[in-house]
Formats: structure tokens, sequence, C-alpha cells
């Protein structure tokens, strides 16, 4: 629909659809009020104008009735708008843990997709259409915001933690990618293009990229380069936790409190070891942070995530 | 009234003209006409920049270097809201007339007004030396780490400048809630005061407690960039959201502060030329109450995608809903005040008429992006640049413009061309229109801010906006002409021009330097008009049939 005018963005996912019919109603609401205010002003701006004959007796006394009453009616009308958007928000920003996960770096001025298969991409994305896919967003230097506008997603990447984000296409196409965040220079041409396929085609394109080695079997490879493995060892002599069964899990931490084992906790972990400790341990795990670039941590973390369960 | 008029001939223009006399006068009325010729200024620097913004995406490719682009819109972002918005009603129309709308005979601080005109020059020179420097690129919000570690712009030039100007702010936010406090006349009781004090009482509020928040954040902004000490930077165990919770912590209130003055200007137009009293009055001051305080409790609105916890998104979105109440209760009483009226479509009502037109559909689209779903595809896009523009420009430089040519015949003494003025008015609707509307299409499509170039297909949209800008700018330059003509020629204007009830129509036009020959004495409500024979009764008491 992109003709010479374009008044609608393609839609090309479940929670473009979603999105979509938010828009529509709360523009309904919009509307109602806005031709609401524009035709009471309009009319007495008609009939009351100077020198009209209309009778000015009786001006309205108690007002604090009406006061009240439209008070109200626009305040049911509000809620209405606040818990169903409140609803799609809570459902798009607590994500699936999804069929296909893919961890997307940002920098300026690119995005760069790490495969868990081991491929990589630089301002594009191939996905399966009617797949769940969930995005692990990083950044290696500013705050970015990952975008598509066809998917109606959008979620700052802000260095120092991670964020996740999730959407199903529902179309094979091509889709902008925008960086929305004022990231400098090129922030404008931080762009790249989602290509969803249909899975036999994506299939077949993971192939054709000529990866032998899949992310986790990467990230083994920087276990054991940064002495990880030293430590995190049946064979170690420090008294360090395996990594065996440890994403997804519980850890309780020696000040009582407790987190869930995923990707922002294992980047906590291995950044910022000085701030928290596993129960039961020694505090000598030492701090990465500065001595491992965004994309070792994306395979570390996938390393670790393949050890689940 | 015969003691009132009787003075003429030493009005506060003509009393004494030396140049050391403006420079170092303590009379609210110049002060204000002297804040009148700074902020003049800055809009036209901020214009300058915003024409450049839309000739350059009047096509994709642009015309400017991604980096002066860059500068460009952070120039025009600072510029209009520290050195225009902010700063707008309540240092001119508010210096002018607050103290003669309550009866005082000027400021309670005279010569921190004066200092404050002052303060308010310095920091516009120290931006002007970081525009001339080479400018900054970070955008007006000084997001870190890209403010603090990568960007190569003059930063810290720039935020001192905004520092600095924060004084000027608190100094004279703080001389008009004294002066509402302690200087009204005998009978001026507070729920008697006109709305437009009332707007003015509020944002002083909301100033004297914001602005050093913006303080704060800016010299820990410096902190971080001088002395890396790790505050805002993931890499030294600093957090970048802090700074935006602190910097929206002000922020949002700024948001008020730009309208809430506008409110109040509205206020006295819609009355006066409907000639009858406000719809709900005690309502309508009790709202500008409530959304000056509601508004310090929704700052995180302006972080839903910035990774914030779904529990507090959700509470910011219920805030910023409810804060948009009393805002829609003050839209319906307008409306309702035109009901029964006696309306003339004077070149003050007409801008009125388009602020609440052009403030409503800010403020449904404003509701638009509240709402957490919607915000999540909208947010940081040309959407949000429509929403609050029509806020800002449709709404708070409207009012600003209704308010000047309302209180014109008491600032000069004489009339201004209507003819002109009326198709000025008109032409601003339009042109704003324009220029604004097709950013809402823009942002549903997707187009980011701050992009210095876009793809083709929108480039249609973004052809409108840049004709309608140039509309704009013909509608704003050609007051600047007409208005100069009637400060010579002009016909003279009496003291009440327009039949008004408020305190500052009793007097002469130009009012002598002390205001009033004798305080008035209070005794009625304000805007007590009557549509049913056009009389009035001006709130010192007089009857005018
Ligand atoms: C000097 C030994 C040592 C080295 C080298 C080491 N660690 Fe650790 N690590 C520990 C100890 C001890 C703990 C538990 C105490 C704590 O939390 O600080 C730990 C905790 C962890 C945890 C949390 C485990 C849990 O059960 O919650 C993770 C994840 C982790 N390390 C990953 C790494 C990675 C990845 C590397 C390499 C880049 C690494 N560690 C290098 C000793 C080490
Ligand atoms: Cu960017
Ligand atoms: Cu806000």
């Amino acid at each position: 629909m992109q003709g010479w005018l374009p008044f609608w963005p393609r839609t090309a996912a479940v929670s473009g659809e979603v999105v979509n019919a938010l828009y529509i109603a709360e523009l309904g609401i919009c509307v109602l009020i806005v031709l609401t205010v524009v035709g009471l002003m309009l009319r007495f701006c008609l009939v009351y104008r100077r020198g009209s004959s209309a009778s000015r007796a009786n001006l309205v006394a108690k007002t604090w009735q009406w006061e009240i009453s439209w008070t109200v009616a626009t305040l049911v009308l509000f809620l209405f708008a606040f818990v169903w958007g409140a609803v799609v928000y809570i459902w798009l920003y607590d994500p699936p843990s999804g069929e296909l996960q893919i961890y997307v770096v940002g920098k300026q001025w690119m995005w760069k997709m790490e495969h868990p298969g081991g491929q990589r991409e630089i301002d594009a994305l191939h996905v399966p259409v009617n797949t769940t896919v969930r995005l692990v967003l990083a950044s290696q230097d500013v705050i970015h915001s990952f975008f598509v506008p066809a998917f109606r997603i959008k979620r700052d990447v802000v260095p120092g933690t991670l964020e996740t984000i999730w959407f199903k296409a529902t179309k094979a196409g091509t889709y902008r990618i925008e960086c929305t965040q004022l990231c400098g220079v090129q922030h404008a041409n931080m762009t790249g293009e989602v290509t969803v396929m249909e899975p036999a085609a994506f299939g077949r394109w993971l192939k054709q990229q000529g990866v032998h080695e899949s992310l986790a079997q990467q990230g083994e490879a920087v276990f054991r380069e940064h002495g990880c493995s030293g430590c995190h060892s049946t064979a170690s002599t420090v008294h360090a936790p395996l990594m065996n069964g440890l994403y997804g899990s519980l850890v309780h931490l020696q000040d009582g409190s407790s987190r869930v084992a995923d990707e922002r906790y294992l980047r906590d972990c291995i950044l910022l070891p000085r701030t928290f400790t596993v129960a039961g341990y020694p505090p000598v795990m030492p701090d990465f942070s500065g001595q491992l670039s965004e994309d070792d941590l994306v395979k570390l973390i996938a390393y670790i995530k393949s050890l689940a369960k | 009234m015969a003691a009132l008029a009787a003075d003429v001939g030493t009005d506060y223009l003509t009393s004494e003209n030396t140049v050391r006399s403006w420079l170092l006068t303590r009379d609210h009325k110049r002060i204000g006409l002297l804040f009148f010729a700074s902020i003049t200024f800055f809009f036209f620097i901020g214009g300058i920049a915003a024409t450049l913004i839309r000739l350059h995406l009047a096509t994709p490719s642009g015309l400017l270097q991604p980096s002066i682009y860059n500068r460009v819109f952070t120039m025009h972002g600072i510029v209009m809201v520290w050195f225009f918005l902010i700063p707008s009603i309540p240092t001119t129309l508010g210096n002018f007339v607050l103290p003669l709308m309550i009866g005082a005979h000027d400021l309670a601080f005279p010569r921190i007004n004066l200092a404050s005109w002052y303060v308010f020059n310095l920091s516009g020179l120290v931006l002007l030396y970081a525009l001339i420097m080479g400018g900054a690129d970070a955008g007006w919000t000084f997001y870190p780490p890209f403010s603090t570690l990568y960007s190569d712009g003059y930063i810290l030039v720039a935020a001192l400048a905004v520092f600095v100007n924060g004084f000027s702010t608190i100094m004279t936010a703080l001389n008009f809630v004294v002066t509402t406090h302690r200087l009204r006349a005998p009978g001026m009781t507070w729920m008697r005061l006109p709305l437009f004090v009332w707007a003015i009482y509020s944002v002083s509020l909301l100033m004297l407690l914001a602005t050093p928040v913006l303080a704060m954040v800016l010299l820990l902004v410096a902190a971080e960039r001088f002395l890396q000490v790790g505050l805002f930077d993931p890499t030294h165990g600093g957090d970048p959201i802090l700074f935006q919770h602190i910097f929206w912590f002000y922020s949002h209130p700024a948001v008020y502060i730009m309208i809430v003055p506008a409110m109040g200007v509205v206020s006295e137009l819609v009355t006066c030329f409907a000639r009858r009293p406000i719809f709900g009055y005690t309502g309508m001051a009790y709202a500008l109450m409530a959304i000056a305080i509601l508004s310090f409790f929704v700052w995180a609105h302006h972080m839903f995608v910035a990774g914030i916890s779904i529990y507090s998104a959700v509470v910011f979105s219920l805030m910023t809903f409810f804060v948009a109440v009393p805002s829609a209760i003050k839209v319906f009483n307008w409306t309702a005040t035109l009901h029964k009226g006696s309306i003339s479509f004077d070149a003050p009502f007409l801008y009125a008429l388009g602020f609440v037109l052009l403030f409503t559909i800010g403020g449904v689209t404003g509701l638009m992006v509240a709402t957490l779903g919607l915000d999540i595809d909208l947010h940081d896009t040309y959407f949000v640049i429509a929403h609050f523009h029509y806020i800002m420009v449709g709404g708070t430089v409207s009012a600003f413009f209704g308010g000047l040519h309302y209180w014109w015949p008491k600032i000069t003494g004489r009339l201004y061309p209507e003819l002109w003025a009326r198709f000025a008015a008109l032409l601003t609707f339009v042109g704003f229109n324009l220029t604004f509307f097709p950013q809402f299409i823009l942002g549903y499509l997707g187009m980011p801010r701050r992009y210095y170039t876009y793809a083709p297909e929108w480039q249609p949209w973004n052809l409108l906006s840049s004709a309608g800008a140039s509309i704009l700018a013909v509608a704003y330059l050609l007051p600047l002409g007409y208005l100069a003509w009637s400060m010579l020629r002009g016909e003279r204007a009496g003291p009440n021009p327009w039949r008004a009830t408020g305190l500052e129509w009793q007097t002469s036009s130009p009012p002598p330097t002390y205001n009033f020959a004798r305080t008035p004495a209070v005794t009625t409500a304000p805007y007590a008009y009557n549509p049913e024979n056009g009389s009035y009764v001006a709130q010192d008491g007089t009857v005018h049939a």
C-alpha cells in the first residue's frame, strides 16, 4: 500500500495487527473528543456571535454538575485506553522464550546480528515466517533503539545491560529496521532490513552462510581462552559453580536474595561480579569488564545457555 | 474613574527616556519589555534553525552535512525550550500585567526582576558562544553516554548556558510567588484572582521546584564529562537511565511550565471576547493547581521503551492519564464559556480559538503516546514531534500572540490594525496545521525523529510540512511589521478599548510608572461581563453600561 501518498504503514507481524487495532480504537476516541469540542465551539460561535438574536438569559449557574459529568466521562474513556494499552505493553515487553533466539549488537552505526547457528549478518536480519523470534539486544557504545515499523516493535538498546524484544512475522518480505535514539552523526543511517522467509527458504539460507561452528561452540572457545574453564569445571581446584543447568534456574545469592539466571543475570555475573556473590562460594570471580567485547559476551552467554537443563 | 485616568503624560514609557533609565529600570513594565526584546531575538535564532530543518527535510537527501544537521536541531530545541517558550509568557506578559492585575505598584522585588533579565542575557551570551564555536550535537535532551563520552560538540558550554538560564527562571518565579501572596490590593482575595494570575502563580511554583533539579543533572553531566566519575557510564558501573529519570523529573514539569501560562492567557481572552463570566471559575483555578502537582509524577512516560520495569511503566501511564483530566476540564470549560456569550471575533479571540483547537489535538495525541502499547511504536518518531509542537507551538505560541495583541493597547497605548491581525491569526492556524499535521502521519509510517535523511516514499508529507512552515514563517513575521507600525501610527487606545474587567484596564494606557494613582479596592469576582446587554462590572467595582 505504498502509493504516491502513503497513509498507513505495512503490517507484517502479530504485534503489528494488535497495535493497529489499539491505534484505530484510540484514534476513534480522539476524533470523537476533538469533534465534540470543535462542533460545540463552532455552534456557539455561530449562534452567539455578537448581534445575533439568540437569548442570553439564564446563564448556567450550577457549573459543577456539568464539570463533574464531563470529568467522569473523559476519565472512563481514558481508563479504557489505559487498560488496553497496558495489556498490549505487558504482552510485548514480557517476551516468551521463543522458538528462535537471535542476538543483536548495536554500535555506532550498525546492527550486528548473531544467529544461534553461528551465522552473522550486518544491518540485515533473516528470519522464518510464523515463528516466534526473540531478540536479545546489546549496545557496545551509546544508547540505540531497535525499531521495526512494520512489526510495531521498538526497544532502546542500553549499554551495560541486555534488553529483549520479540515478534512473530506473518508475511514474507523485507521490512525496515531503524535506530530511533540519537546516537551520533550517522544515526539516520543506522538502518537495516529484516527479511522474512518461508521456513524452507530460511533453512537453505542458513546453510548457504557456510558456518560450521554454532554460536555456543564459538562461546566454548571463548570460555577456554579467557580462563573461565580454569575455575568453572569439575577438574578445578577453585570452589566455583558449574555452568551446567545454570541458565533458567533460580540462583540464591549471598545476601539472601535470589535471581533467575537469564541473559541479563549472566552478563552481570561476568561484568559486575563484585556487586553480588552466589551463596556458598568465595567471592573470587574476577571482573571481566573492559576485557570482553559485546560479541564475546554474546557467545559466552550462548554457550552457558546451551548447557541448560 | 477620574483619579485613574488623570495622570496622563507621565506614563511609564515617556517618564524618563535615557538608555540608562531603561537599563537600570526597576519598573516591571519596562523589564517586561526588555525581556520581550531578548526573547524575540531568541525566537528568531530558534526560528532560523527551524527554517533550516524544514528546508533540509524537503528532500530525502537534504542540504546540510549530517553533523551540521544534528547541531541545528539541537540548537533549535535548546533555544526554543529555554530561551523562548519557558520565559515567553511569564517574563513578558506576566511581568507586565501581573502586578497591574492584582492592583500592585510593582513586583515584590524589583531589583531581582532586573537582575533576572541580566542573568537571562548572560546565559544567552554563553549559548551564542557555544553556537559560534560550533554548537552542540546531542539534542536538547543531552542523553548520556552519548553526550558525556561520544559527542564532540560544545556540550558543556551549551549545558552551562541552560544552567545559568535556570537562575533567571528561579528569580522571576520567586518574584511572582511572593508578589501574588503579599501585594494583592485590598479585596483581591484568592478566589477573585484573574485566572492569568492563578496560572502564573502555579507555574512559578513549578519553576521553583523543578529548575534546581535541572541544574543538578547538568552539573552531573559536567562531572561525568570532565572527571569521568562514572555516574551514567556503564563501563564504570554507572547507569545511563538514571540521567533520564532526573532529566525528565525536571523536563516533564517543564512541559507544563510552557503551557500553563498560555492557559491563563486564553481564559482572559475567551471571557473578554465572549463577554461572559468564565464557566466554572473554581474548577479552572483548581485544575491549574492540579496540573502543577500531578505533573511531578509522570516523568517516566518519556522512558517507556528505555528499559524501565513493566510495573513502573504501568503506574506512570496511569498517572499520565490522570494529569490529562484537569486539562480536559479546562478545554470543556473554555468551550462552555462560549455558550450564551456575545462573541466578537477580534484577533486575540481568533488566536484563543486556535489555541483551544490545537491544544485539544495536541492533548488527545498526548493520550495516544501515554498509552503504553502505542508508545512502543510511536516513541521517538515524528508522531511525538507533531504532538508536542501542537502543544508548544499551536498552544503556547498562539496564546502568546493572542495575549500580545490583547494587551498591546495597554502596553503601548495604541491600537494595532485589526484586519492585518486577524489575517495573521488565520494564517498562523493554516500554516501551523499544514506544517505539523503531516508529521503525525509520518510518525505512524515510522519516520524516526532526528533523521537527516529518510525513505523516499515519505517525501510528499515532508514537502507539505516544509511548505506549511514557510506559511507559518510569514504568519509570525507579519505582526512584527504591523505592530511596529502601530507603535508609531496606531490609533490611541484609551484606558480600556476591550471594555474588560481586569484592574490592568482600569488605569491609563500606557500605565503610569507606579501603575495606579490610588491603590484600587477590589469588590467583585473577575469576568463580571453581562452578555445580555454588553455591560460589565470592573474588578474595582465600577459599573459600565
Ligand atoms: C578465579 C576463578 C574464576 C574465573 C577465572 C572465572 N570465574 Fe566465574 N565464578 C567464580 C566463582 C568463585 C563464582 C561464585 C562466586 C561469585 O558469584 O562471585 C563465579 C560465578 C560465576 C557465575 C555465576 C554462577 C552461578 O551459579 O550463578 C557465572 C555465570 C560465571 N562465574 C561465569 C564466568 C565466566 C564466563 C568466566 C570467564 C570469562 C568466569 N566465570 C571466570 C570463579 C571464577
Ligand atoms: Cu541511532
Ligand atoms: Cu512528559
